[in-house]
C-alpha cells in the first residue's frame, strides 16, 4: 500500500484557501541559497565500500568491551545473555509501540504483563506501568502522581542530594512551569535532615536507594514523617540492588522508579534505556502509560488485555496529560527476558557478587596510600573515594592502562572536589580489580 | 432515540449534570442520558470534603469503558460530602443516576442563584435534538 498524504489537486485546493499561487511561493519566506544547497557529497558507493567505510568509522570509537570499566553513576555494566538479543531481534517483537489493536498481539501484552509483574517482585509495589523513556524521566514522572494526589495544593517537592543529579535536572525540567517548592537537594542531607523540610504544603519526598554515592540510606523513618504529612514517598532504586536489599515498598515507599537498563540493557553509547515506574494501587489512575491485564477470553483461556491507561490521549483526548505510547516496550522485553532468565537466584547471584567485588575494592584501595573510601554508610556496589589528585589526572593514568576509573564528583557536588565515585559489578573479574588498584597505586605520583 | 428519565424536582446543565437544591445544600449527580452515552461507568474520581468548587470548572471525572469526562459544577460551593460508594460500586451512576448515585453535596456559596440551567422538560427537549 502506497501512503500518499495528499493528491495534487488537494495541495493546489490548499494553495488556493491560503492565497499562494505554487508550492514554491510558500518557500518563499526561505532564502533561495538554502532552499536546494548543494551538498558536497561523495559519489555514490558499492555496498561493500559502504560496509569498509563504516567499519573504520566504527572502528573509531572505544568499545565497553576493550576497557576495564569501574564506572556506574546511573549506566552500569553488567553482563547481559545472549538470549536477550536472540528475543529482542524476533519480528514479533521488534517495536518500540504497543499496538493499536493491543489484544491481537497477546504475545506483546503477555511480555509487558510479565515485566510489570517482575517489577512488582523487585520494588514491593502493587502494580507496575509498561515503562518510561529512562530513570530520570520516571522520576518526574512520579512528581506528576505525587503532585495529582495532592490535588495540585500541595506545591513542596523535597529531593535527596543523593539522587542522581541528572533525575533532578529532568524533574525540574518537567516542572518549571508548575511554580512548585522543589527544595532538599542544594546540599547532601541525611534522611533525618530531609523530613525536618516536611511541611503541609508537601507533596512528595524523593530518595536514592542506594543513592547516587551507592549507599544505603535507612528511610523508614522518612517514609513514617512524610506519611503523616500526607505525602508520597518516591524511591530511586538500582533494580540490581533490589534482589539483594528490602524492598523500597516494605521500607515504605509508595512509589518506586528508576533506570531499567542493568536488566539485560547494554551500555550502548546512553541509549536507548528504560524507565521503570511502581507504586501502591491507591495510585495507578494517576499514573502515565498503561497497565496489562490478565484476564480470561470467552473460551475460558488465559488472555492478555489492555487494562488501564488513565492519562493517556487515545482515552483523555484534549484532556490527556501523557501519550507516551512510544514507551521503551523493546527495552522493557529486554529487562523481562534478562530477569526471567537470570531468575530470582541468578539475579540475587549477580548481585551478591556486585556487592562482594565493589567491597574487596574498597578494601584494597583503602589501604592506598593517597586514597580513602568514604565509609560512613553501608555501600552496594558504588563507593566514593577521596583522592590525594584531582580526579581527572588519575582518570587519565588510568585511560592509558585500559581503565575507566570513576565519575569525578566535583562538577555536581563541589564540597566532593578530587573525590571519585567507584562502581564494581560482576563483570570486575579479581585480576581487573587488582590491576585497578595498581594502577591507582601508579597514579598517586602522577 | 428518547425515554431517559429527567425527574422534575432537579435542575440540568448543558454538560449533563443535574443539581438538586435544597436552601443552600445542593447535591450533584450525572443525567440518564450521560450515564447511558457513557455506557459502563469504571470509575470515579471525587474531590474531598472541604474543597472548594467553582461554577464552570471540573470538580471530578467520570470514566467508562467508552470514554472519560469532567464533571462540571453549575454552582460554587464547598464539598460538604460525597459518595463514598462511589469509589467501590461507580457503576451506581449507571444504575441509580438520580438516587445511589448522586455524586457530590455542596454548600452552596452565593445564595444557591444558578443561572443557565435547564429544567427537565427543557433538559429532555435538549438531549432529543442531541
Amino acid at each position: 500500500m502506497s501512503y500518499i498524504p495528499h493528491t495534487e489537486a488537494e495541495r493546489q485546493q490548499m494553495l488556493d484557501a491560503i492565497g499562494t499561487p505554487t508550492l514554491d511561493d510558500l518557500f518563499e519566506a526561505v532564502p533561495a541559497s538554502h532552499r536546494f544547497p548543494t551538498l558536497d557529497l561523495p559519489q555514490a558507493m558499492s555496498e561493500m565500500d559502504i560496509l569498509t567505510e563504516m567499519q573504520a568509522l566504527s572502528e573509531a570509537n572505544d568499545h565497553a568491551g576493550d576497557f576495564a570499566i569501574f564506572r556506574g553513576a546511573g549506566a552500569y555494566h553488567h553482563f547481559v545473555p545472549s538470549v536477550v538479543n536472540h528475543i529482542l531481534l524476533r519480528g514479533e517483537f521488534y517495536t518500540a509501540y504497543t499496538p493499536y489493536q493491543p489484544e491481537v498481539s497477546q504475545g506483546t501484552l503477555q511480555a509487558i504483563y510479565e515485566y510489570q509483574s517482575m517489577m512488582c517482585q523487585l520494588t514491593g509495589m502493587d502494580a507496575a506501568n509498561a515503562s518510561h523513556y529512562d530513570g530520570a524521566t520516571s522520576l518526574a514522572e512520579a512528581a506528576t502522581v505525587a503532585l495529582e494526589v495532592g490535588r495540585h495544593k500541595r506545591r513542596r517537592i523535597i529531593l535527596s542530594a543523593g539522587i542522581h543529579p541528572q533525575y533532578r535536572e529532568v524533574l525540574k525540567t518537567y516542572h518549571q512551569w508548575g511554580g512548585l517548592d522543589i527544595t532538599g537537594d542544594e546540599s547532601v542531607r541525611s534522611a533525618a535532615d530531609l523530613a525536618d523540610l516536611i511541611n503541609d504544603q508537601t507533596a512528595m519526598v524523593a530518595v536514592a536507594y542506594p543513592n547516587y554515592f551507592g549507599q544505603l540510606e535507612d528511610i523508614r523513618l522518612l517514609a513514617e514523617r512524610t506519611h503523616q504529612a500526607g505525602a508520597l514517598l518516591v524511591v530511586v532504586a538500582n533494580p540490581i540492588a533490589l534482589a539483594l536489599l528490602k524492598s523500597p515498598g516494605e521500607l515504605g515507599a509508595d512509589i518506586v522508579v528508576g533506570e531499567g537498563q542493568p536488566l539485560g540493557i547494554p551500555l550502548s553509547y546512553g541509549g536507548p534505556y528504560l524507565g521503570f515506574f511502581a507504586c501502591r494501587e491507591d495510585y495507578v489512575r494517576r499514573i502515565a502509560g498503561r497497565i496489562v491485564g490478565e484476564t480470561l477470553d470467552q473460551d475460558g483461556k488465559r488472555a492478555f488485555v489492555m487494562t488501564l491507561r488513565p492519562r493517556e490521549q487515545d482515552i483523555r483526548r484534549e484532556r490527556a496529560s501523557s501519550n507516551i505510547c512510544t514507551k521503551q516496550g523493546l527495552m522493557a522485553l529486554a529487562a523481562t527476558v534478562y530477569l526471567s532468565v537470570m531468575g530470582k537466584n541468578g539475579l540475587r547471584h549477580a548481585a551478591e557478587l556486585c556487592y562482594h567485588r565493589a567491597h574487596y575494592a574498597a578494601d584494597r584501595i583503602d589501604d592506598l596510600l593517597g586514597y580513602e573510601v568514604v565509609r560512613d554508610l553501608p555501600f552496594f556496589n558504588e563507593f566514593v573515594v577521596r583522592c590525594a589528585r584531582p580526579v581527572a589526572e588519575i582518570n587519565a593514568v588510568l585511560s592509558a592502562r585500559g581503565i575507566i576509573g570513576g565519575v569525578d564528583l566535583t562538577p555536581h557536588y563541589p564540597h566532593l572536589a578530587d573525590h571519585m565515585l567507584l562502581c564494581v559489578t560482576e563483570m570486575n573479574r579479581k585480576s581487573e580489580i587488582d590491576a585497578l588498584v595498581d594502577a591507582l597505586r601508579e597514579a598517586r605520583h602522577g | 432515540m428518547a425515554g431517559w428519565k429527567t425527574p422534575e424536582n432537579l435542575m440540568y446543565a448543558r454538560t449533563d449534570e443535574w443539581i438538586g437544591l435544597d436552601g443552600d445544600t445542593a447535591t450533584l449527580g450525572i443525567s440518564d442520558y450521560a450515564q447511558d452515552q457513557l455506557n459502563d461507568i469504571v470509575f470515579v474520581d471525587l474531590p474531598s470534603v472541604g474543597d472548594t468548587i467553582t461554577a464552570g470548572e471540573s470538580f471530578g471525572e467520570v470514566e467508562s469503558v467508552k470514554a472519560s469526562s469532567e464533571l462540571i459544577s453549575p454552582v460554587s460551593g464547598t464539598v460538604i460530602a460525597v459518595n463514598e460508594a462511589l469509589r467501590s460500586q461507580p457503576e451506581l451512576l449507571n444504575s441509580d443516576p438520580y438516587a445511589g448515585g448522586w455524586i457530590v453535596r455542596l454548600r452552596v456559596s452565593d445564595g444557591g442563584v444558578v443561572e443557565g440551567l435547564m429544567d427537565a422538560a427543557g433538559y429532555t427537549t435538549f438531549c432529543a435534538q442531541r
